[in-house]
């Protein structure tokens, strides 16, 4: 092989911003770090941070307002309100985390299949989500909520159902625009296989939207959560979770509201936190 | 020069938010009637100077320095024809509502003089009968469209912006050509920004190289083209890939 | 002289509309063929029909003496290669330069694993960029460097067809000239033979050895560089050639 000497300079203008100093400079995904941080801090060490078990009774000790002991008081049955709170966040963004793993494989999955493939893949897959999309999120819910029983389990299905729908619509639009680009065609001309260019060259250029729609769903997964619980088909007690807590402390609204203002506010609490991440992440991401 | 120039650049500076500056203490004038090239690649300012001049400068960029004076009009002709028409407005309902408001006639003139601006530029009869919407017209249509929509001000002076850039080079020939006859009719000023020096000669009797927001070297055209001081106009020039003489078509009738 | 490649009444529709009508075509081994239209003559479908991006619905391509089938095998797809207008869209904005070369060595068994960081270095060098561009992303390039990388790659796997679908037009006038000026000694070291796409007459002349025009999905004239450009013999090939904007003498 012949060698010419490189003649062509590269420019030196453009920095590579590190990644530290990127997230520094976006206060909204900084913020969402730092609050969400604290909250999974708070649930992975509150066993040593609490004196309390989350649902030893102390009926002696019912219905306390906030104190130096309880700090946010303890409810009817005498239980240290702060403990069960952030015990409920365990079980909530436990359920929360789990029930999107599967759903947003498989999203991005049939997403990236149907953009890139287009034809009959593609109807096939618009058919399921259309049909899925007919029917309101909350009536399956409670209908497999019923079918199979109180409990998360419910939640796990009908998200394994329809959680994906979201992620496979916005991922096809992309994957479909991806398509036409050169680079999909230049990996095309070089004969790569399908699979391998859309795991390979599509994945990671659909992955950062597709997480900044994880974010914003997880929100309104976290409010399915609660609700079912609230309504007393979601987590069945004693197991500590925020829709409980708040049905739970609805009788005494009027002698002792922050038996549901507080776990209320727990739920806004990270759903901003979430949504802070999911725009910072998109901004990150958009600027670069 | 003898006459009074209608458009007076001096030391023109534009900068960015950033204080990068974009355009560096640029002057030229243009008398009644002249036509004048400014040529250079992508990111020498000339585009930002014809928006300076339009009074239309995009967000994030400020005059810093310098001064604009014109006694006339001015209107602009953009690269992208497509771009530059209201998508959902049928062109001649378009170009009359242009001429409604710039030169103060009734509805019904507005559109008479509108259809006569139309054939003028060469644009089809049938748009008399039946109005047509961007979309269903050809991009060198589109283009003799944003050209009738300039003329429709006035302008004493009218500013191309690549206006054949994004055309194919049949149409981009009818295009100049129409442009040219037009300013022998109507004797408008031209500033013409563009990045293929063949195309500025065939227009413009003075021209100005910019480089990196500034002017390297100006000159009537002729001698620029024949005797290029600056190393990068000499680029320019050879830019221009020659093309043999075409053989004339008589041998064959 | 060998035929590269040859297109046999080749025949694409989109629905009523015929983009390709029936184009026969020849390509002589390590010569360059200039395809000259306007938009929307279908040179760039006739492209991608080549490389195998699009399938034709009638009419064939033989290359040598191969038939390409609607189905490539993994040899046949490493023998053509394509290069497109558009610098910014090229590459995948989230590879590395050295993940793609590496890709398309490793892909086509071009060298052992062991050798892919000499042989990506080699391309760079042959495009005239440094190898600490390999570990580079697509975005710290300008246009005319992506457009170089882009060349890179498609050399890497050493096909025997090289289609450029107007790879300087989107490029500024000095860069289109050292892309160019490029183009010129790779196809002199390397032998190549090469189908150039472009709607700019000039540079046509400045690369090509033979000159096909096409108009509305239609062929209208293939002939020599020197006949061409002197005498053509269609009327529309002298219609576009008389457009072209000279420099006043």
């Amino acid at each position: 092989m012949t060698t010419t000497t490189p003649d062509i300079q590269l420019p030196e203008g453009k920095k590579q911003v590190n990644g530290l100093r990127r997230i520094w400079n976006t206060p909204s995904l900084l913020i969402g770090i730092i609050m969400f941080a604290v909250l999974i801090l708070l649930a992975l060490f509150i066993p040593y941070l609490s004196p309390y078990h989350p649902t030893e009774q102390n009926l002696s000790a019912f219905l306390q307002p906030p104190s130096s002991t309880h700090w946010l008081g303890t409810d009817q049955l005498g239980r240290d309100l702060f403990t069960r709170l952030i015990y409920a966040a365990r079980t909530d963004l436990t359920i929360m985390v789990l029930a999107e793993i599967i759903p947003f494989c498989t999203g991005v999955l049939l997403g990236m299949l149907s953009g890139y493939y287009g034809k009959w893949t593609d109807r096939i897959i618009a058919l399921i989500t259309d049909t899925f999309i007919a029917f309101p999120f909350y009536l399956i819910v409670i209908i497999v909520a019923f079918a199979s029983g109180a409990g998360e389990r419910g939640i796990y299905i009908t998200f394994i159902l329809v959680g994906w729908i979201v992620f496979a619509r916005v991922v096809r639009g992309l994957s479909a625009s991806f398509r036409e680009q050169e680079w999909v065609a230049s990996a095309q001309t070089l004969g790569l296989p399908g699979s391998r260019i859309i795991l390979r060259h599509l994945l990671p250029n659909v992955l950062p939207q597709a997480v900044v729609v994880l974010m914003t769903d997880m929100v309104g997964l976290l409010v399915a959560i609660v609700t079912l619980g609230y309504l007393g088909i979601g987590i069945a007690p004693p197991t500590p979770d925020w829709g409980t807590m708040i049905s739970d402390g609805q009788p005494f609204i009027t002698t002792a509201w922050w038996l549901s203002a507080v776990p209320g506010f727990a739920v806004v609490y990270t759903g901003i936190a979430l949504s802070l991440l999911g725009d910072g992440l998109a901004d990150i991401w958009r600027k670069k | 020069m003898s006459t009074e120039p209608v458009l007076e650049v001096e030391s023109l500076t534009l900068a960015a938010k950033s204080k990068e500056i974009l355009v560096n203490n640029i002057s030229f004038s243009l008398a009644r009637g002249e036509s004048l090239g400014l040529v250079g690649e992508s990111g020498s300012g000339k585009s930002l100077t014809l928006r300076a001049i339009l009074g239309l400068l995009p967000r994030g960029v400020e005059q810093t320095g310098g001064a604009v004076r014109s006694k006339v009009s001015s209107a602009m002709v953009f690269q992208d024809p497509r771009g530059a028409l209201d998508p959902l407005c049928p062109v001649v309902k378009q170009l009359a509502e242009v001429v409604y408001y710039r030169q103060q006639v009734s509805r019904r003139a507005a559109r008479t003089i509108a259809l006569e601006l139309l054939e003028r530029l060469g644009l089809p009869d049938s748009l008399r009968k039946k109005d047509r919407y961007p979309s269903q017209l050809s991009g060198g249509q589109c283009q003799r469209v944003v050209i009738a929509l300039a003329l429709a001000c006035k302008p004493g002076i009218l500013l191309c912006d690549e206006p054949t850039t994004a055309l194919d080079v049949t149409v981009q020939r009818q295009i100049i050509d129409t442009i040219t006859s037009l300013q022998h009719e109507l004797g408008f000023a031209m500033v013409f920004v563009t990045h293929n020096l063949a195309i500025a000669a065939n227009l413009c009797s003075r021209l100005y190289v910019m480089k990196q927001g500034q002017i390297v070297e100006h000159g009537e055209t002729l001698s620029l083209l024949q005797h290029p001081a600056d190393p990068y106009t000499q680029m320019l020039i050879d830019s221009v890939l020659p093309l043999p003489e075409l053989e004339l078509e008589g041998s064959r009738q | 002289m060998d035929l590269a490649l040859q297109v046999r009444d080749l025949t694409v529709r989109y629905g009523g509309f015929t983009a390709l009508d029936h184009i026969q075509l020849d390509l002589e081994q390590h010569t360059t063929l200039g395809l000259v239209g306007e938009s929307g003559s279908g040179k760039s479908t006739l492209a991608r029909v080549i490389a195998g991006l699009i399938a034709p619905d009638e009419g064939q391509i033989l290359l040598g003496s191969q038939e390409l089938r609607k189905k490539r095998s993994r040899e046949q797809h490493k023998k053509i290669q394509m290069i497109f207008q558009n610098p910014d869209a090229s590459l995948n904005p989230k590879h590395s330069i050295r993940q793609i070369l590496s890709e398309a060595l490793l892909f086509h068994r071009i060298v052992d694993r062991s050798q892919v960081e000499t042989r990506s270095k080699e391309l760079l060098s042959r495009v005239q960029l440094e190898a600490r561009s390999l570990d580079k992303y697509p975005h710290e390039f300008s246009g005319g460097q992506r457009q170089r990388i882009a060349i890179a790659r498609a050399l890497s796997v050493e096909p025997s067809l090289l289609i450029a679908d107007e790879p300087t037009s989107a490029l500024d006038v000095s860069v289109q000239r050292s892309v160019l000026e490029l183009f010129h000694t790779l196809k002199a070291e390397l032998n190549l033979t090469v189908l150039f796409i472009s709607h700019d007459l000039g540079v046509i002349h400045a690369v090509s050895d033979t000159v096909a025009v096409m108009r509305q999905g239609k062929l209208v004239e293939i002939n020599t560089k020197d006949q061409f450009f002197v005498r053509p013999e269609h009327e529309y090939s002298r219609e576009l050639l008389s457009a072209v904007p000279k420099m006043p003498q």
